[in-house]
């Protein structure tokens, strides 16, 4: 696992003429195995579009999007992602949930059943294995798509906002153990989240995007040591550099 | 519990109505009486045909399901292509919805000089009477599979096909348990109109019958039968959905 993601002036366009709407434009940035990077910027930026390139879900218009050295041609099991929703088969128990990938991928039963119970026991939630998902509370529910989305051991974790639906309590409980889960697996992850608090907490370098068209402004290393207290004049300094940068590209003049 | 109670509540409610006015109209005499007959007699003009219930029940029940079996597998097969493919969709729906508007009881006449008066004819029109509904809610159930859920089930690996079959069907499946038990109701509704028009047995036979022999009372039986029959039928279907849709947050507990 040792797998740089990388994307070179990377365009997004829609429609043509006069319709033409440039949403991304030469977007380039690499990032490191076992890196976790974080991309902020104002609603309409198109981080949510740069990250569905990434998961395959939208090709690119130019540029090119690489993992190692395969271009990302479609969705693919290389790639774990997390939604603001949480997506999760509703008519599946937690367990089969987390087996999905794995099952479509042709692992052995065995293989299957010694990871699902490896990430029911990371995520902390051994005991509801057989619930189903609409048995759980928004937090759990939010576990468990990790959890599916680590299933297949994937090169890394693609998470669009995947705590601004829950409460500030949970949202609080849930960053600290995704920061848990990165260093236990060691998995690269691009995090997409509008809250500068979330990037300055969890990352290691943050990327900062502007609207129309849509392009990275700047990425800053944050160089702040784990785990961090968020009262430290160090975080709260970091915090500022990436609020700055954000009203740049928020008020571009 | 109180819903229960509601339930047993308004049934016996409209029981009593009847009954009560049943008898307000052997002494009043609005109508003959023997037009509107109380529950005993009702349930006495039963007793009195009851070596041939059994029977008729059965052989409406059996032109029943196969016209809903044949309506289901070709409903859910269509409706499944249309669903997912645009060019199955652009070549089907627009032949069905020409189709569609009319009413099953005009291909009777039809199907009975192809087919003859035999079971095949009544079960055509039956299957025919239920496919639509069917299709229809199964068409618009894989059309409208939640995007999301077919994008994770992507990023986890799956292809295109198998992610049909493990998610967008299943996902459809609220709308395809709609689909068969509107269908289902349907097949019994026009069971009843078949039988009534071209049978010599059968719950709805039995009816006509009655109305040759000018027996209210075994008319009102017949119907009563047929209500009960299919209350069962349709509550037992509505059983099975519950059960294999328990996944499914209920009106109650949606958040």
């Amino acid at each position: 696992m040792s797998v740089n993601l990388t994307l070179a002036n990377v365009d997004l366009e829609y429609g043509s003429g006069k319709e033409r709407v440039i949403a991304l434009t030469d977007v380039s940035i690499q990032i490191k195995a076992g890196e976790f990077v974080s991309i902020v910027g104002p609603s309409g930026c198109g981080k949510s579009s740069l990250m569905n390139m990434v998961a395959g879900f939208l090709s690119c218009s130019g540029g090119t999007i690489k993992l190692g050295n395969e271009s990302i041609s479609g969705p693919g099991a290389d790639r774990g992602v997390v939604f603001q929703e949480h997506a999760l088969f509703p008519w599946m128990t937690v367990k089969q949930n987390i087996s999905y990938g794995p099952k479509v991928n042709g692992w052995s039963k065995k293989n299957i059943d010694a990871r699902v119970a490896e990430l029911l026991d990371l995520i902390g939630l051994a005991g509801f294995a057989n619930a189903w998902p609409k048995q759980l509370s928004g937090g759990m529910k939010q576990r468990v798509a990790i959890a599916r989305a680590l299933a297949n051991r994937p090169e890394m974790l693609l998470m669009d906002e995947p705590f601004a639906a829950l409460d500030a309590q949970t949202r609080r409980m849930l960053q600290d153990e995704l920061l848990r889960i990165w260093e236990k697996t060691g998995t690269t992850i691009l995090f997409i989240t509008h809250s500068i608090d979330e990037a300055t907490l969890l990352s290691d370098r943050v990327a900062v995007m502007k609207a129309n068209p849509g392009e990275i402004l700047d990425v800053i290393s944050l160089n702040l040591p784990r785990p961090r207290d968020e009262n430290s004049n160090e975080f709260l300094e970091a915090r500022r550099r990436v609020s700055e940068l954000l009203k740049r590209a928020s008020n571009p003049i | 519990m109180s819903n229960t109670i509601l339930r047993v509540g308004s049934v016996t409610f409209v029981f009593a109505l009847w009954w009560g006015f049943s008898i307000l109209n052997q002494h009043m005499k609005f109508f003959p009486p023997a037009m509107i007959p109380s529950p005993p007699e009702v349930i006495e003009a039963g007793w009195g045909i009851r070596d041939k219930v059994p029977s008729d029940v059965l052989i409406s029940l059996i032109r029943v399901f196969e016209g809903f079996v044949i309506a289901a597998v070709l409903g859910i097969f269509l409706g499944c292509l249309s669903g997912t493919s645009r060019v199955a969709e652009n070549l089907i729906d627009p032949v069905l919805e020409i189709l569609r508007p009319i009413p099953p009881l005009a291909f009777l006449p039809i199907f009975i000089i192809w087919f003859g008066l035999g079971e095949l004819s009544k079960v055509l029109m039956i299957a025919f009477a239920s496919f639509f509904i069917i299709y229809v809610n199964t068409y618009q159930g894989v059309r409208y599979a939640d995007p999301l859920l077919m994008r994770a089930a992507r990023s986890l690996g799956a292809k295109k096909r198998a992610s049909f079959f493990t998610i967008g069907l299943p996902s459809a499946m609220p709308e395809i348990f709609t689909g068969l038990r509107l269908g289902a109701g349907m097949a019994f509704f026009v069971l009843v109109a078949a039988e009534l028009l071209a049978a010599d047995n059968g719950m709805g036979f039995r009816i006509q019958e009655a109305r040759w022999q000018f027996r209210v009372d075994r008319m009102f039986f017949g119907a009563a039968l047929i209500g009960v029959v299919g209350f069962v039928l349709l509550g037992a279907l509505r059983r099975l959905e519950i059960r294999l849709l328990a996944w499914k947050p209920s009106r109650d507990e949606a958040r």
